[in-house]
């Protein structure tokens, strides 16, 4: 067997802590920290899709609150219809059924991610910061100016939604969803990283024309790694909102993008499992210091600071040392 | 005659009043070396530049073999055959030699849109990576990040690069420029051998090798060619000594 790198094993430690907190809060009958947990690895996974935009393509998206939105919405309006057994437009049914919603959730996203993506990729640097950023508040206001929805009031999910058989109202069974769908996506980036797309799309950032030099146009690399980018985001904030039971247009405020970009910079950008450790350390924060007052970002802010500062690699980075690559 | 690989006719381009190339024909041939020479400022690069695809013509086309490739991307020439060595080396800098290398091989042993298969595991795609890096003999140095390699191999690298492309025409920009007397000596014979299998547009400022190699030379003047010929027609020539090869005797 080949001996585990250093990164591997503090990202080894970091998942199986992550998977034991939840277990030991469920046994100290503490189901708020259940929640957390589910909370941490929800907002990681919406990080893992956006660190594969800007951490391993270098995409700098400043508009993934919007996926991560559009996820959320297509689960509360789904189980919008099917609670009370109305119609979306054209006579589309409603669903309560996870595996439908988070299908419809990816391909929503995708959609758009492709069409946002076929104008801001045109453009780098820092307009297409600012075309990523423009698309989503679009999409924001949108939200806010349709009451059929709940406008700015957003959307409730009285019964959280099913999968199969399993009870999903149970904090720890939901956590377990959750959690596997965290791996999944971790592991479904490390599959493509590792791949022949993986290796255009880090040319793609490392030096763009090598990469045509070499017979591959990077526009359609980068494209395909924006929308699979926010597939991911989306499918998080479905969970998100099953979570939460309830949906509302400041999921897809330009905030969220913001907390997004600075929990992959936390953790590390391009770092596989970065998402993870910057999302543990965001929520956290967020919670506990948040606790104690409400200018808890001051501390965020003196973290991030110090981590973009002295640790280049993010906190993976500050632990594992420089990435290597073979 | 044979038929050309590689032709360029009666390209033009300007840059404001600037006529950067000024109806440029020429063709490159099957087993030959042509030499592309002139001062700077001549340009040299916004020639090159428009060959590989990076600037579009005014007017004129570019053949590559029968295809017309005027209008066609960097990726899509490259594709097609079209190799090429930067100037001033441009590789992934982190990446080892081998992912530099195999990142063109990638364009030629299949398609970029592959989700699954591990690259670590595509043996066709190492194995004619490590035939390459073989060939310029970097295979020692296979593992090590370009960044960490000298001046000269980093050349190399660029070579590799377009070799691993199988292509059919290499053009090549200044390829010695900044090699130590040996390590352009052993470029020298290696292309000489090369353009057997691949016929190369060659702009070298180092006149020893561009006539030891050339078997063409065409000299590009203030966006003209003023002469075209073999290299002792060029070396007698009063107008290219005059406009260029003059201040060297």
């Amino acid at each position: 067997m080949r001996k585990l790198s250093r990164e591997s094993w503090i990202n080894s430690v970091l998942v199986l802590l992550l998977a034991l907190a939840p277990l030991c809060a469920s046994l100290l009958d503490e189901p708020y920290y259940v929640s957390l947990a589910s909370r941490v690895v929800i907002i990681a996974m919406a990080a893992v899709g956006l660190n594969l935009a800007l951490g391993f393509g270098g995409l700098i998206s400043f508009g993934h609150a919007a996926f991560f939105g559009l996820g959320g919405y297509v689960a509360g309006v789904a189980a919008y219809h099917a609670f009370d057994g109305s119609y979306f437009i054209g006579g589309i049914p409603g669903s309560d059924q996870m595996p439908v919603i988070w299908l419809v959730a990816v391909l929503v996203a995708g959609l758009a991610a492709a069409f946002i993506g076929v104008i801001s990729l045109r453009t780098q640097g820092v307009y297409f910061i600012m075309i990523t950023l423009a698309f989503a508040q679009m999409i924001y206001y949108f939200a806010i100016s349709f009451p059929t929805y709940g406008g700015e009031d957003g959307l409730s999910i009285y019964v959280r939604n099913s999968l199969f058989s399993l009870d999903t109202s149970d904090p720890l069974i939901f956590f377990g969803i959750c959690f596997f769908s965290l791996m999944l996506s971790i592991f479904f980036t490390r599959r493509l990283m590792g791949s022949r797309f993986g290796a255009a799309l880090t040319m793609a950032r490392l030096n763009e024309v090598r990469l045509a030099t070499s017979g591959v146009e990077p526009f359609p690399i980068r494209l395909t790694a924006f929308v699979l980018s926010a597939m991911i985001t989306s499918g998080a904030g479905a969970l998100f909102a099953d979570l939460n039971g309830f949906v509302s247009p400041s999921m897809l405020s330009w905030h969220h993008s913001g907390e997004l970009m600075v929990i992959v910079i936390l953790g590390g950008v391009g770092r596989l499992f970065g998402p993870v450790a910057g999302a543990v350390v965001f929520v956290l924060l967020e919670t506990f210091i948040g606790g104690f007052t409400q200018h808890w970002q001051f501390f965020l802010g003196l973290i991030l600071l110090s981590v973009v500062l002295f640790a280049n690699g993010g906190l993976i980075g500050l632990l594992a040392g420089r990435s290597r690559h073979d | 005659m044979t038929e050309a690989v590689l032709r360029i006719e009666k390209l033009r381009k300007s840059f404001g009043a600037l006529k950067a190339t000024d109806d440029v024909t020429l063709d490159l041939k099957p087993g030959e070396i042509h030499a592309l020479i002139g001062p700077n400022g001549a340009g040299k690069s916004t020639l090159i530049a428009q060959i590989s695809g990076g600037l579009s013509p005014d007017s004129g086309h570019i053949y590559l073999g029968q295809e017309n490739v005027t209008g066609l991307s960097i990726a899509a020439r490259a594709k097609r055959g079209l190799g090429r060595c930067f100037q001033i080396s441009s590789l992934a800098m982190p990446l080892s030699v081998r992912r530099n290398v195999m990142m063109a091989s990638q364009a030629v042993t299949g398609t970029s849109f592959s989700f699954w298969k591990q690259t670590d595991r595509d043996l066709e795609q190492l194995e004619a990576t490590e035939k390459v890096l073989a060939r310029v003999g970097l295979l020692p140095r296979a593992d090590v990040p370009v960044a960490e390699l000298s001046h000269g191999e980093r050349r190399q690298v660029e070579v590799a690069c377009a070799l691993a492309l199988k292509p059919k025409v290499l053009l090549l920009d200044e390829p010695m420029a900044g090699m130590g007397a040996g390590g352009s000596e052993r470029l020298t014979g290696f292309l000489e051998e090369l353009k057997q299998e691949v016929p190369i547009l060659l702009v070298e400022h180092d006149m020893d090798a561009v006539f030891r190699l050339a078997d063409r030379i065409s000299v590009l003047v203030y966006g003209q060619i003023i002469a075209q010929g073999s290299a002792d027609m060029i070396r007698r020539d009063p107008v290219v000594r005059e406009a260029y090869l003059g201040t060297e005797e």
